[in-house]
């Protein structure tokens, strides 16, 4: 049976459409796009329905795309008159509102960028229409990508579907939330500490984080730039390679992205759900990452061995490691995020885009001064002080340069662990989702949250969170996080499919049945 | 690492150029001196002999050919400015009246 087998049934087979196109996933979409079962309209459509009828408990989107309907019937058209199109044209996407987009609003989330129309598209949104993808619209984030609930966003939170409750994580918690609710086959996130990852292993999706340099980050407003990394929000590990393949490789528009060429990602997902993919792969444990006295909530655990106890069955080998310097990543972090943030937020200066707050007879200083007071949320104004305490003088040395050298020390155990392993397993996150409002007065406690996503940032190296269950004593989703060498993002391709595949097999059907309807 | 006291708060905040309430600026007086107490522990491991790394992936300095590209229209450029003058950006008075 296939991973990817969802009430759409077997699309590969020729099957007719499903009663409900939003549940099928991107991969079945496509099939059925390309064998004239389905038009774009129709899909697309049936997204837009859906989205009107959850938006209002949900809240994923900040901005949902008119001309939607136009783009679908548009490859409709192209593919009516014979035109070979790209594998996934037609189907419809969501782009986190960090995005550049030349024909909707990019906010970040702020109230500084209320309404601003950027004059071009983030390269990866280029890919996207060039391949033939519907944008649905910009989803719901915390605000320029701080945080880890999408509490902070100036418009609002976005609500978990497994409980509205409850927070979707963050900062991309409208993407990851929007592919849960099925208000969209796919999405893109952005991932600077754990902002796809995370928000995935809350709400039951898959998130990845590709290699630093993997997927261009022109047009993606920056948070930390050389932490920042664009990746896929999907429902399937198949889905997730499949919109990897359409969006990575080089950009010649950002000088970080890395010129090699990639191998397709989708085939590399495709390889993990044939028999014996994993046979012999080696799984490295992160030691200090997979106990109750480490902070992570037992049903999380539970999951997370028995993922990997799966993994086993399948041939794959289990070796701990340790990785001693992880416990100083979130003090890094905490450090070089700020540092970076306060240098990238200069830009909004009331001069050029977004918000202006007139001080009659002051200077410019004090407009900008005014603006930024205004325009600018609590979290945002509290990590860009912290960042211009950090690189000022006197302090530097000790406290950036510093965290500096604590990344190499990262990098330096993710070498060491990488010679004993393929990849590293720890949980996604230390816990299922938090209730909103529970983190939101104590920004300590929040940051904690990032302590499994961090290291892979700030060493570069790709990472991936496959849903591993519902934790027993709350009913909520789990994730294990896979991580790889850099550049080897395809390996997470293989191991997260053959996983699903194994879990999906065990469950009867994709975890995401399981969470309330809606709608 | 320093102590956070209100004053500090006051000249960071001037140096990134955000105004700030009395009422913040004690809030983030306490705030920032919590996160920045813990933060202090890169300084148990950040030892002299350990190198800095400031980018994760090691890559040469990138160029292109110098030659002209495409480019933002003046009209593209200015279509989000909150003010603008013409084919300018028009903003207030760089400098005091003191000045």
């Amino acid at each position: 049976m296939s991973a990817a087998g969802t009430t759409a049934g077997g699309a590969n087979s020729g099957a007719s459409a499903p009663a409900d196109l939003t549940r099928a996933t991107a991969a079945e979409l496509a099939d059925l796009l390309a064998a004239g079962e389905v038009s774009s309209v129709e899909a697309t459509r049936a997204h837009l329905d859906r989205i009107a009828a959850v938006e209002g408990d949900i809240h994923a989107y900040l901005h949902v795309n008119d001309t939607a309907l136009e783009t679908a019937a548009a490859i409709d058209q192209r593919r009516a008159a014979g035109e070979a199109l790209p594998e996934l044209a037609g189907v419809p996407v969501a782009i986190k509102d960090v995005l550049c987009t030349l024909d909707m609003p990019s906010t970040a989330g702020s109230k500084i960028l209320e309404g601003w129309v950027p004059p071009y598209d983030a390269t990866v949104v280029a890919r996207l229409r060039a391949a033939g993808l519907v944008p649905l619209g910009k989803t719901n984030m915390d605000e320029f990508a701080m945080g880890s609930s999408t509490e902070h966003s100036a418009y609002g939170p976005t609500r978990n579907p497994w409980d509205l409750d409850r927070i979707p994580g963050g900062s991309g918690g409208g993407s990851a939330a929007a592919v849960a609710a099925f208000e969209a086959p796919l999405a893109l996130g952005s991932d600077t500490g754990g902002s796809i990852r995370q928000p995935g292993a809350v709400t039951g999706t898959v998130g990845m984080k590709p290699t630093y340099g993997g997927v261009s980050r022109y047009g993606a407003i920056a948070l930390a730039s050389s932490l920042d990394q664009v990746g896929p929000v999907t429902r399937t590990v198949l889905d997730a390679g499949l919109l990897h393949d359409v969006i990575g490789g080089h950009d010649p528009r950002d000088s970080t992205s890395i010129p090699d060429a990639w191998p397709s990602f989708a085939e590399a997902a495709r390889a993990g759900q044939r028999d014996g993919a994993v046979k012999g792969l080696k799984i490295g444990v992160v030691k200090e990452m997979s106990q109750e006295s480490q902070g992570f909530q037992s049903g999380v655990l539970q999951r997370f061995h028995e993922s990997l106890a799966a993994l086993e069955a399948q041939g794959a080998e289990l070796v701990e490691v340790s990785a001693p310097s992880f416990e100083y990543a979130i003090a890094a972090y905490y450090l070089i995020l700020p540092a970076e943030a306060s240098s990238n937020l200069a830009k909004f200066d009331s001069v050029r885009f977004g918000m202006r707050v007139e001080v009659p007879g002051g200077t410019v200083e004090d407009v900008m001064s005014a603006t930024r007071e205004a325009g600018f949320g609590p979290e945002v104004k509290r990590r860009v002080i912290l960042g211009t305490y950090a690189l000022s003088a006197g302090y530097y040395d000790a406290s950036y340069g510093s965290a500096q050298k604590v990344r190499t020390l990262i990098q330096r155990d993710f070498d060491a662990a990488f010679e004993h392993c393929d990849v590293l397993a720890t949980p996604s996150a230390p816990t299922t989702a938090f209730k909103l409002g529970e983190k939101l007065d104590d920004p300590l406690a929040m940051y904690l949250n990032d302590l499994t996503t961090i290291p892979a940032n700030l060493a570069g190296v790709p990472g991936i969170s496959i849903p591993a269950g519902l934790a027993p004593e709350d009913g909520l989703p789990v994730g294990i996080q896979f991580m790889a060498p850099a550049r080897q993002d395809a390996r997470l391709y293989t191991v997260g499919a053959a996983l699903e595949q194994s879990l999906v097999d065990s469950w009867g059907a994709p975890l995401l049945d399981r969470a309330p309807a809606r709608g | 690492m320093s102590e956070i006291t209100p004053e500090v708060v006051r000249h960071l905040a001037h140096l990134a150029r955000i105004g700030l309430t009395d009422d913040e600026i004690g809030h983030l007086t306490e705030e920032l001196g919590a996160i920045v107490d813990s933060v202090a522990k890169v300084s148990e491991v950040a030892t002299p002999d350990v190198p800095v790394t400031s980018h994760p992936i090691a890559l040469g300095t990138v160029t292109r050919p110098d030659v002209v590209g495409e480019t933002l229209t003046t009209e593209q450029a200015l279509s989000g400015a909150p003010a603008h003058d013409g084919s300018r950006f028009k903003v207030s008075a760089i400098l005091g009246e003191e000045q």
